[in-house]
């Protein structure tokens, strides 16, 4: 049977594919903070977009509550602004509905994590074809100020004068738990990287989860400043290649090996080592990345950034659009509605 | 032996045993068939939330009530006939078995084990208790034993056919055909014909037995209804309402979307359309309530027509995501098929108590119309209605069902597809014109655009809209101007419904006031009242958000209004602030429906002081 909107989403014109970086800005003020880390990632979001061979009226942004969700309203794709914590359900609704679009989530730690914990999971079980970009600047920002499920143990907000007691979560390792089949760090002052992960995101089958460090210049100034700032970044981050040694440093001196089943720092050039002794990065292992992820909040080891992983595996919306199709199959293109009605179990009154 | 045989207008049984005893199936059995020969059923079943409750306990008592007759709303008052396969299913449900019915025990239930368990201190079928009935009993077990002797399956799946054998004695008293069940057990069983090659021998076993048992002196026949010609089948409300999804997409030519959470008792309906994949129905079944409600506002979005199903706890559940869905405007079906709360309450009995939750639910000034069904078939009709005003006023609708009509069955004609509604649902396509909050003058209703569509990208969200433009905005005087807007929709609503119709005199000394699935005791009550000559009159509600716009005018036509609710006066409460009149409250919450008599002697009490 056709439906009126398979109009619209067969729908193809050759202009929609063109359009610039400034046709995806919508117009609206953009309200974050001067200086805030959000700048830079919707700088890049509009810059890859246009890249990509995606027409503008299939871009969705679905958004929950916090800094980040504001997103939606200065873009000027179809977007929906929506309530804490719910993006990622409404968003699998949609596109289970509307697997023609490409749709995105911007997201903060507290939206995604906290209140949204629970979709959060469910969407990265599910495998279902979404965009995740998650601003973590371990705060509540909006809300001015009180410790997320981000920050760190002892971290004083307005709501732990003496201390966060809570662990925190490592977000990789939860998408990476749940099942997501792309996952990917980023921070805000590191737009190769950014633009990289983003790009790789929507080409990504499959639900692609980018954890994106962004400052907040308000609440929690300074708290990545290892990783934002260039030169001390050179030495506390490492960037993951896929088939490249884990290498990093000024110098590109230092590399990353196994001592046992743990990731530890040598000197490359010290002794007999050599950068054949780096471990080398492979998306499609599994294994692999859950180790590089929980490299994360070790502090004698650089913060992994980039992608953690990048495999194929079957998505929701692919599986369960095909369950819809055989299932028509069945009965044809079209149905007779009274015979539908009428059932297997009916008798004829005279 | 010859019997008299006695034809009735109407009779009522109840077949009751235990959760694993297979009463459920026996009473839809006997429904199917009576129903078969153009009598008019209603069925209700009545089940433990537990899955197989311990064996032999009060507790563990799963029933099921036939009412069948010339014309019959309800699933029955009090019973002719009680079949109850052990001791707590005869404790359970005597109350409710007619002085003179005639009681069907099977005496391997009455063990002393069980006696003990349905904490009798003598055995019923011995000290003389049972008097006034006409009891059969027998052990059933050992009947069924002695039939079949050479069969390769156990003693223990023997024995468990026993329902086939009381339901052979039922089809023996009225006079019914065994060949339905047969037809029945040989589909159901087809690739183990042994099992039903069992059951098919011990239903036939029962029917003899009953020919051959002297204490049962009469057979009857059941009146039959006079259908009108046409198709018929026997229906639930979950089943119409799933039925009546594929319906609405049928005609509109727009998809459904599910999302849902299983819930008892409107698990039914996400079971039923996510077979109905081959129509084209998406479900999908969320992580939570919340999730349930917010995949089905993302499909709405996207263009479809989103629905979510649940029952109280998943309603609270669903509170903000309504309000959400409201102020985006965007079109949602939210079912809710009501069980006795508060809480998780009494999962599988029935209640209205939802109302206020539907009305009122919601923080900020958050309007939302409300529909209640009041049979099987009219869940049919008012999830189309729903959908109907939903996608025309982009707005969320409620329809609160109950677990009462939602499990019970009624006989339903299959409608023509003519005779169905028109759905006329656009998308906004045209870029000059579009604006997301541009209002229709008349249904105050916003242009529904669909990502997809070039040059019509726009943003909506939870944060208050500018007019038109749909953007954010904290301006004082627009967010007045937009909550009048949101009302106004709700109002305008109530131009493009029916009219509410009443029964009897449309002025008078009494009106019965009622809404969604109490219908059915309160009409028979009606009846009963009227064609006894009583003044009386009825009015029944399946819209309350919008009220219909001749209610006013129809309560101001009376000196006393009753309204009986199975909750604590929650209509009665509206009807009070929203027309400033008292009404006389009638309020039940035993997690049954009415009896139609509670309703006549409750109005014959009005009356009578009336009178006085």
């Amino acid at each position: 049977m056709k439906y009126k909107l398979d109009e619209i989403v067969d729908y193809k014109s050759e202009s929609s594919f063109e359009y610039t970086s400034k046709e995806l800005k919508s117009g609206s003020d953009v309200r974050w903070c001067a200086g805030c880390g959000d700048f830079s990632i919707i700088n890049q979001v509009q810059k890859v977009l246009p890249t990509l061979g995606i027409p503008k009226e299939k871009i969705t942004f679905v958004s929950g509550i916090g800094c980040s969700s504001r997103f939606p309203y200065y873009m000027g794709t179809y977007g929906m602004h929506t309530i804490h914590g719910r993006a990622l359900a409404i968003a699998s609704g949609l596109k289970f509905a509307r697997p023609d679009l490409s749709v995105w989530v911007p997201t903060g730690d507290g939206d995604c994590l906290s209140i949204g914990g629970n979709h959060f999971i469910h969407a990265c079980r599910r495998n279902i074809d979404i965009n995740v970009i998650m601003f973590n600047n371990e705060i509540y920002s909006l809300t001015k100020g009180q410790y997320s499920p981000t920050s760190k143990p002892g971290q004083v907000t307005k709501s732990s004068p003496f201390g966060v007691v809570d662990n925190p979560f490592n977000p990789s390792s939860l998408a990476l738990g749940s099942g997501a089949s792309f996952v990917a760090r980023a921070v805000d002052m590191d737009i190769k990287t950014l633009a990289n992960v983003l790009e790789r995101a929507a080409k990504h089958k499959g639900i692609s989860f980018i954890e994106v460090y962004t400052n907040c210049v308000i609440f929690n100034n300074g708290v990545f400043e290892n990783f934002r700032d260039k030169k001390l970044s050179k030495e506390y981050t490492i960037t993951l290649e896929h088939n490249k040694p884990l290498v990093f440093g000024a110098e590109n001196d230092k590399g990353i090996k196994f001592e046992g089943h743990k990731p530890v720092v040598f000197n490359i050039n010290e002794g007999n080592n050599s950068i054949n002794d780096a471990i080398v990065h492979n998306e499609k292992d599994s294994t692999l990345a859950f180790i590089l992820s929980n490299m994360t909040y070790n502090s004698d080891l650089p913060r992994p950034v980039g992608i953690f992983q990048a495999i194929e595996l079957p998505t929701y919306d692919e599986v369960a659009i095909e369950q819809i199709n055989v299932a028509k199959k069945k009965i044809g293109d079209d149905f007779d509605l009274e015979t539908f009605l009428r059932g297997d179990d009916y008798w004829q009154g005279q | 032996m010859d019997r008299p045989k006695i034809e009735l207008d109407e009779v009522t049984l109840r077949f009751a045993g235990d959760s694993g005893d297979g009463m459920q199936l026996t009473g839809t059995q006997f429904s199917h068939t009576v129903a078969q020969l153009g009598v008019d059923v209603n069925t209700f079943p009545d089940y433990p939330a537990e899955i197989r409750s311990p064996e032999g306990t009060l507790y563990g008592v799963s029933s099921y009530s036939v009412n069948a007759g010339a014309k019959v709303h309800t699933s029955g008052d009090y019973y002719d006939l009680l079949i109850a396969m052990n001791a707590s299913s005869l404790k359970v449900n005597l109350n409710y078995l007619k002085k003179g019915g005639i009681i069907i025990t099977n005496n391997a239930g009455f063990s002393d084990k069980i006696l003990g368990l349905a904490k009798y201190e003598s055995n019923p079928l011995e000290d003389g208790s049972l008097s006034d009935y006409k009891l059969i009993d027998l052990n059933i077990n050992d009947y069924v034993k002695q039939k079949i002797t050479n069969s390769s399956l156990s003693v223990k799946v023997i024995e468990k056919t026993k329902n086939f054998f009381a339901l052979g004695m039922a089809y023996f008293i009225y006079n019914l055909p065994l060949n339905y069940t047969e037809e029945w057990l040989k589909q159901k069983f087809k690739s183990n014909l042994e099992i039903a090659d069992i059951n098919i021998q011990v239903l036939y076993a029962g029917y003899e037995y009953a020919k051959n048992d002297e204490r049962i002196k009469n057979t009857y026949t059941i009146k039959n209804a006079k259908l009108k010609p046409g198709y018929y089948r026997n229906i639930t409300g979950n089943e119409a309402i799933a039925m009546g999804l594929v319906a609405a997409s049928k005609i509109s030519k727009v998809p459904v979307f599910l999302g849902s959470y299983p819930i008892t008792p409107a698990t039914e309906i996400l079971h039923k359309l996510s077979e109905y994949k081959s129509y084209g129905i998406k479900t999908f079944q969320a992580e939570d309530e919340i999730a349930g409600i917010c995949s089905a506002i993302g499909a709405a979005y996207g263009g479809y027509i989103g629905v979510t199903t649940t029952s109280g706890p998943g309603l609270s559940l669903k509170v903000e995501a309504m309000g959400y869905a409201l102020m985006a405007e965007l079109p949602l079906v939210i079912i809710d098929v009501q069980r006795v709360g508060p809480s998780t309450g009494i999962p599988t009995k029935p209640e209205q108590s939802d109302l206020n939750l539907a009305f009122y639910g919601r923080h900020g000034e958050a309007p939302l119309p409300v529909l209640a069904p009041s049979t099987a078939y009219s869940c049919f009709e008012m999830v189309i209605e729903a959908v109907r005003i939903a996608t025309k006023y982009m707005v969320p609708v409620i329809l609160l069902s109950g677990g009462y009509i939602a499990q019970g069955t009624q006989v339903l004609k299959i409608p023509e597809v003519s005779d169905l509604p028109k759905l006329d649902i656009n998308y906004y396509t045209d870029k000059e014109t579009y604006a997301p909050y541009k209002r229709d003058k008349v249904t105050f209703s916003r242009p529904w655009a669909i990502p997809g569509t070039p040059g019509l990208e726009h943003r909506i969200g939870g944060l208050e809209k500018e007019d038109m433009t749909g953007n954010q905005s904290s301006n004082a005087q627009n967010h007045q101007k937009m909550v009048e807007f949101r009302a106004k929709k709700i109002e305008a609503i109530a131009n493009d419904i029916p009219d509410a119709s009443v029964y009897g005199e449309e002025t008078g000394d009494l009106l019965i006031l009622g809404w969604g699935s109490t219908f059915g005791s309160l009409k028979t009550a009606w009846d009963h009242l009227n064609s006894k000559g009583h003044k009386v009159s009825f009015c029944h509600l399946h819209y309350l958000n919008p009220f219909p716009k001749n209610l006013g005018k129809i309560l101001k036509g009376f000196k006393q209004i009753l309204v009986p609710e199975s909750n604590m006066g929650q209509l009665a409460g509206i009807i009070r602030s929203k027309f400033i009149i008292d009404v006389l409250q009638f309020n039940l919450v035993e997690g049954r429906p009415f009896k139609a008599i509670e309703i006549e002697d409750k109005v014959l009490s009005i009356l009578e002081k009336g009178n006085n």
